[in-house]
């Protein structure tokens, strides 16, 4: 356990004083984020920019109402400016108050936490990078045998420094490192333009390691196959309409755990204080522990301590461990992810979700790395199983209600399957359904073999906006009975 | 809260710490206050105060780009040291020209419109905003949920070719969505001027709407004339504008507007433009570059006849300047138009609703998101109020649908365009005014349980 930001624990100290007598409970975040983005484009560097960001956020609770405000300014004269302004305005909160706030007990610690990465992708050099991208990007072009429009390589990396103290008597340090990199390839014809991507779309941040990751990743190895397959799919069959059964690769897995498990069991959200942005859910508290959400062959958790997920830490932003809660076992929907004051409501302790977007934001309950257990089958004996469907790869494009059961999402490719057998490449693959019944069809998963944990970067949610850095594992798994090729 | 002089002074100060071939700085401050409720109380309740300072460095035909927000002279240093180092070790961008000089740029800006009851609105006044939401809520026996969100925003550009421009505006936007049993209601003011957003409005049109929503029944999906309300018209637009209306989507082939400028896109009833000086929306004339932003009219009677530049995609065409619709340094994704207008016309959501034989009035949209970009296709939910209309007339509230329609097909179906325009949010960077329209027909193509 090592302390590195003795002016935050400091500062964090005197704050808490200052507020003690004055509230039910408060909490100072500190947070330091350095970031690079670097992006190569057609020959050319798109973009790189390095950034940094630093400043805290003070939360308080009084007579059960939450007050939160934020500065980057430094210093001990802001930080109790800003506690005053967060105690002004709970005191503002409290004249349109419902329920008082009650948080759910958790054990306050000192403890400081790094996530594990090998290579800090921060320091390795710029030229390394950018040599790696635009040879990436070139072979993308070489593969479009100028199909390809626009062929694009990128990189991010991220470290975030952070602290959490209480008034309660927690400390708590933590280092968040953060790399990824990919391509993507847009071929043009005439009215129509197809991506194709790799790893996945989300081309910058996919995990909490370093520069190793990217290595790992060889992007010039599956650079030509990205610009020949988005050139290729110009010319692919359409979408049929009707019903089909569906194999989604683990990369578009990733994005309908996310929006139709995910979202859907954030219990801030159940409990209505999203319903003014992006809606509510559809597993209300009456289901909990009695609504069958999907098929035996589903098992969702959520899962903070699986090593090197975007969605992995050791503390949330309320001080809660980082946990492994089971959210649907084996078809029956079980738990939700929670906060301290959501919890509480249910007459539980928080399995800590709470995570901010920054110094800037009061914490939400976030997704953490939300995972669907393997099962036991191959991705060929999945496929030879089948015989008539469509095996498809890669979210783009996403729609859900405001509910989250009606959703329609759109991929980037997919391919007929015949009498166990894949055939021909399909473009603009999408497929609808309503969220139980669609769980409630898949009837085969695949093993550990398969299984891969993504990154989502771009999770958001909440007023101000917020967006999170979540990830999802998956294997290939098929669904029976799918609508497909909407809208055509 | 950063103050106009301390801005500018951060803002030379930095300038004259770069030693590249061109510098430019960009500060993005503010100080922002948002208060948000649900189940008819506040729970969320939020100030944040910063400033981001962007430092574009250019040698020759490389860019750098570094950002801070801690303003001390080391940190400013340190980022221009970034931003140079980072520019020094690239390959060229071959199609790059220059920064704007100040002949691009046209010269200040002046003052903005500036709304000081915004400024000056304090946590008690959002709450007790919000609390009048509420009670008319609760006294319909329903739940609200929403936020009121003021601030102030500053925007500082200077580069070391003499361009200046500073900008100090104000935002005010309150969001109502009322629930009950079995539907729900929508409403929202959106101003410069705080003291201009029409709370009770807003909590009446909801809760009328809430109250109307009630035990909605279930239609078929299918081809539907359509009455579409102001939010529901400014979501098409906005993605109409975000896929297509922008020069780099143009020139990438990627824009529904690439190979075919002067070319009818959309029925004659539909005309779009993009001004960021007009009052009548949310003002803000000069871009992230510094550039006055110009009129840019980007569809006339369904013929599309232009899109928006900045510096970097005007650079590429032979004789062409940027329009002043560049984001901010970090942004890959090229010049948008952000103050979108659409041409009214001279009905009324009643004589609509009258024309109709058989449709839906459509309260707004919810979670649009393209699935083909040049076909301009979207797909998306209704929200918040869906209504049968038979034999002109309301019949009642249907469960939501969902729509996969092509943006330019649907514009190319305007039967009546409404003569009162609405100010909607574009994803939380510019506004849009928008008609309520009649469709003669739009597709749905899926339906949810409530």
């Amino acid at each position: 356990m090592r302390f590195k930001h003795d002016e935050w624990r400091k500062l964090s100290e005197q704050a808490l004083e200052y507020l003690r007598p004055k509230v039910d409970y408060a909490d100072i975040r500190f947070v330091s984020r350095r970031g690079q983005r670097v992006s190569v484009k057609n020959g050319a560097v798109e973009g790189v920019t390095a950034s940094s960001d630093t400043g805290f956020g003070v939360r308080v609770l009084r007579d059960g109402a939450w007050g939160f405000a934020s500065s980057s300014t430094p210093g001990l004269e802001e930080v109790l400016a800003v506690a005053d302004r967060a105690l002004g305005i709970a005191k503002a909160s409290a004249t349109v108050k419902g329920e008082r706030a009650v948080l759910a007990p958790v054990d306050p610690v000192e403890d400081a936490w790094s996530s594990p990465y090998k290579e800090d992708p921060l320091e390795v050099k710029l030229e390394e990078k950018l040599g790696l991208l635009l040879e990436a990007e070139k072979l993308v072009r070489k593969g479009g045998e100028g199909k390809v429009m626009v062929a694009q390589a990128g990189t991010g990396a991220r470290r975030e420094e952070k602290s959490f103290a209480s008034t309660e008597g927690a400390y708590i340090e933590q280092e968040i490192v953060e790399c990824g990199a990919g391509l993507s390839a847009y071929a043009v014809g005439p009215g129509e333009l197809q991506r194709r991507t790799y790893p996945n779309a989300d081309r910058e941040l996919s995990g909490c390691y370093g520069w190793e990751a990217v290595k790992r990743l060889d992007l010039l190895g599956s650079a030509e196959r990205v610009g020949r397959e988005a050139g290729q799919l110009l010319e692919a069959k359409p979408c049929p309409s009707g019903e089909k059964d569906v194999i989604l690769d683990s990369t578009q897995m990733v994005l309908q755990i996310h929006e139709s498990c995910g979202h859907p069991t954030e219990l801030d959200r159940v409990f209505g204080t999203e319903a003014g942005y992006a809606g509510t859910s559809f597993l209300t508290p009456e289901k909990l522990g009695k609504f069958r959400y999907g098929s035996e062959n589903v098992t969702l958790v959520a899962d903070a301590t699986v090593p090197h997920g975007l969605g992995t830490f050791k503390y949330d932003d309320e001080g809660v461990r980082a946990q492994r809660t089971v959210l649907v076992d084996r078809g029956l929907f079980t738990n939700y992810m929670t906060s301290r004051e959501t919890a509480q409501r249910l007459g539980q302790t928080s399995n800590g979700t709470m995570r901010a977007d920054g110094w800037n934001r009061p914490p939400l309950i976030r997704m953490t790395n939300i995972n669907l257990e393997p099962g036991d089958w191959t991705l060929e004996e999945m496929i030879r199983d089948t015989k008539d469907g469509l095996l498809m790869e890669i979210n783009k494009s996403w729609s859900i209600d405001d509910r989250r059961l009606n959703f329609q999402f759109g991929c980037e490719v997919a391919w007929e399957i015949k009498d166990g057998a894949l055939g021909e490449m399909i473009k603009n693959p999408n497929y609808t359904g309503i969220t139980p019944e669609f769980w409630g069809g898949c009837d085969a998963v695949a093993d550990r073999k398969h299984w891969k944990l993504w990154g989502t970067p771009n999770c958001g949610k909440g007023e101000p906006s917020q967006i999170a850095h979540v990830g999802h594992g998956a294997a290939p798994t098929r669904f029976r009975k799918v609508k497909v090729g909407v809208g055509r | 809260m950063m103050m106009r002089e301390r801005v500018l002074e951060v803002l030379e100060k930095t300038l004259r710490f770069g030693a590249a071939d061109q510098t430019e700085v960009v500060i993005i401050g503010g100080d922002t206050y948002l208060t948000r409720y649900a189940t008819n109380y506040i729970h969320q309740n939020t100030a944040e105060s910063n400033a981001e300072v962007f430092v574009r460095s250019v040698f020759g035909k490389k860019i750098g780009v570094a950002t801070t927000n801690a303003l001390d002279d080391g940190s400013l240093q340190g980022a221009v040291r970034a931003s140079e180092d980072i520019a020094r070790v690239q390959p060229d961008i071959p199609d790059f020209v220059s920064l704007p000089s100040p002949e691009d740029a046209g010269g200040p800006v002046g003052d903005l419109v500036f709304g000081r009851s915004t400024a000056e609105f304090s946590p008690e006044d959002r709450a007790a905003a919000v609390g009048r939401v509420t009670a008319l809520a609760a006294r319909h026996g329903f739940e609200a949920a929403g936020a009121f969100q003021t601030g102030v925003v500053r925007l500082a550009v200077g580069n070391s070719l003499g361009v200046r421009q500073y900008g100090e505006t104000t935002r005010a936007s309150l969001t109502a969505i009322v629930m009950g049993p079995s539907g729900s209601g929508y409403a929202d003011g959106l101003s410069v001027e705080a003291s201009t957003i029409d709370v009770d409005r807003v909590a009446e049109t909801a809760v009328r709407k809430c109250r109307d929503a009630q035990d909605p029944v279930a239609v078929e999906p299918g081809d539907y004339e359509v009455v579409l309300e102001p939010a529901a018209v400014a979501d098409l637009v906005g993605f109409l504008g975000y896929l297509g209306l922008g020069a780099l989507a143009l020139q990438e082939g990627r824009s529904f507007a690439s190979g075919r400028l002067g070319q009818k896109v959309t029925g004659e009833d539909f005309t779009l433009w993009d001004d960021g000086s007009d009052p009548a929306g949310l003002p803000f004339p000069f871009d992230f570059e510094g550039v006055r932003r110009r009129k840019v009219v980007l569809i006339e009677s369904g013929v599309v006849k232009n899109v928006v530049y900045d510096s970097f995609t005007a650079g590429r065409e032979a004789g062409r300047k940027s329009t002043g619709h560049a984001l901010p340094p970090m942004y890959h994704y090229g010049p948008l138009p952000l103050n979108m207008f659409v041409k009214t016309g001279d009905a009324t959501l009643e004589e609509m609703v009258k024309g109709t034989r058989r449709g839906l009035l459509v309260t707004r949209f919810h979670y649009t998101n393209p699935l083909h970009p040049v076909l301009t296709t979207i797909t998306g939910m209704t929200r918040d109020g869906t209504f049968l209309i038979e034999e002109g007339r309301v019949k009642g509230p249907v469960k939501n649908l969902r729509f996969t329609n092509s943006i330019l097909d649907a514009l190319s179906e305007i039967e009546a365009v409404s003569s009162e325009a609405r100010l909607s949010e574009m994803f939380g960077l510019g506004a849009i005014s928008a008609p309520a329209m009649k469709l003669r027909k739009f597709t749905f193509t899926g339906a949810t349980q409530f």
